[in-house]
């Protein structure tokens, strides 16, 4: 995406440098260069999307590549979300949409027209923590913290999802309703990778929460 | 990213249509695998039809005693469903194998099925690859194959379809639904929905161009002990190197697919009929012809081995 994009700037830079290397760079031939580029095909399609983040509703007109990821850090400049691998592997960039966790860097910013999306500046703020951000300060869950907004907005997340009662890949009888353990919590968040290694820290704080709950 | 113009869809047949009115377009539900491809251009759609707000989401009993699941139903919400729970237990256990938490809460039932592989050549676009690119060869025969397909592969592609929802799927007899451009209906046999490569390994199943899943359907629930056993690189958020989907009943008749083995979900019935008498001669049948590359030899008896301890473990 930043490539392409790149390559847009690049062409219309070009396009405005050798105007100025020909002594007529005015105003209007700028405008004729940009209108000229648009018309070859070079302006990508945008699209307009309508979503509420963390209470706010947001309009925006973007290229329709855009992700949901960079839709919240790059025109919203919500920068709470992380961009790890851009790819799903990783995990910092989970933010949770209507309710449920998912990789925004996987996620067209348009798919989401009427969508209720919470990031990390939606859940706590500095003088009123979300008590699973206080649980990971608590517990030292974090050293650089770089993946610390997706590990957060996950693992508020799947304590709800343990709360509806959805499965996962550990829980021993499916019929049942999945009992909070370590191995459950390790198998859940296991979509979230902490290139420091925080996990045990990691699990006790969202023991610490869930206990809480209970 | 490529650029591509975006719509969103109202209706199943809207959609069919959309996508078969525009050259080289796709329909987006999770956008999982899509997007990733997208980034990497090795998919590079010119116009995306969005179907997210179709109302596809349902999971509704059949009339024969089955489930018909919408084809936006998430793999987390299929997965949760107590009926599937209780009466598809290895469905259940082959969807919470697969991918991570954030990942079942988008990808949908359709676009499970049609996942496409992750070869590492495939991924790599320096490499040679006839799914990517037709012609061009395949970089993985004779490369590093460890992932890669013991049956069923050809001399164009030995690349393994990622999906543990097909698996179970195949071992349910499951049958994908689908609407056409045309607002012509057919339904498709999950056992002829993917193709086996042969030397047009870039057609991976039959759907026909702007073709839409709409449902895959369940038959009744078939009873007996239903596991899902995969085996992989690491506990959790990992593809299969093999795994095996099973249904043993108390008098040790039963079924058995293969996941990780092929281009498609491996399934052979008539190996079937030697299941009372145990692990070896089933795997004998299902991967008979097997043509496994040195790097991948170990999957033949790592199949053996796991569906033997899936017999023992329903035997109690």
């Amino acid at each position: 995406m930043h490539r392409a994009s790149n390559l847009t700037i690049t062409r219309r830079d070009m396009l405005i440098a050798g105007m100025t290397s020909a002594a007529a760079a005015t105003a209007l031939r700028r405008a004729e260069a940009e209108v000229a580029v648009s018309e070859r095909g070079a302006a990508p399609p945008h699209a307009k999307v309508f979503f509420n983040v963390n209470g706010v509703e947001r309009a925006l007109e973007l290229d329709t590549r855009t992700t949901l990821l960079d839709a919240l850090r790059e025109h919203l400049h919500l920068t709470g979300t992380k961009k790890g691998c851009d790819h799903g592997q990783c995990g910092a960039c989970t933010v949770i949409v209507d309710g449920r966790r998912m990789n925004s860097c996987l996620s067209l910013a348009v798919m989401h027209e009427g969508g209720n999306i919470t990031t990390i500046e939606g859940l706590g703020t500095p003088n009123n923590l979300h008590p699973m951000q206080a649980a990971f300060i608590r517990h030292d869950g974090y050293q650089c913290g770089y993946c610390t907004p997706g590990q957060i907005c996950s693992a508020v997340a799947v304590l709800a999802e343990l709360e509806a009662n959805v499965p996962s890949h550990v829980t021993g009888n499916l019929t049942a309703a999945a009992e909070l353990t370590h191995d459950e919590l390790r198998e859940r968040m296991s979509g979230n990778i902490c290139r420091c290694g925080a996990y045990s820290n990691i699990v006790d704080a969202i023991t610490e929460v869930a206990g809480r709950k209970v | 990213m490529r650029s591509f113009t975006y719509e969103r869809a109202a209706s199943p047949q809207e959609a069919a249509s959309a996508a078969a009115r525009r050259p080289n377009a796709k329909f987006i539900a999770g956008g999982t695998n899509l997007l990733d491809l997208m980034k990497l251009e090795i998919e590079t759609p010119a116009h995306l039809v969005d179907v997210n707000s179709l109302a596809l989401d349902r999971i509704d009993p059949t009339p024969e005693g089955g489930l018909r699941i919408g084809a936006l139903v998430r793999n987390t919400d299929l997965a949760a469903d107590m009926r599937v729970r209780r009466d598809y237990g290895v469905l259940a256990r082959a969807l919470l194998a697969g991918a991570s938490g954030q990942l079942r809460n988008r990808a949908t039932t359709a676009g499970n099925l049609l996942q496409r592989t992750r070869c590492p050549y495939f991924y790599d676009t320096n490499q040679a690859c006839n799914k990517r690119e037709p012609g061009s060869g395949c970089s993985a025969v004779g490369g590093f194959s460890r992932q890669h397909a013991i049956v069923g592969a050809s001399e164009a592609c030995i690349a393994t379809h990622p999906s543990d929802m097909a698996v179970a799927m195949r071992a349910l007899d499951a049958t994908v639904e689908t609407i056409r451009p045309d607002g012509q209906t057919r339904t498709i046999p999950i056992a002829e929905f993917h193709r086996l490569p042969g030397d047009t390994p870039h057609i991976e199943t039959v759907l026909e161009p702007g073709e839409l899943i709409t449902a895959v359907t369940l038959p009744k629930p078939v009873g007996g002990t239903q596991v899902y056993h995969k085996v992989r690189d690491r506990a959790s958020y990992a593809f299969a190197l093999i795994s095996v989907a099973a249904i043993i009943h108390k008098d040790g008749t039963g079924r058995v697919a293969l996941g990780g083995v092929a281009h498609k979900p491996w399934r052979v019935e008539a190996a079937e009929t030697d299941m009372p008498r145990g692990a070896k001669s089933v795997t004998a049948g299902l991967l008979d012809g097997a043509k496994p590359t040195p790097e991948n030899a170990f999957k033949l008896p790592l199949v053996e081995r796991t569906f033997g301890a899936i017999i023992d473990e329903a035997r109690g």
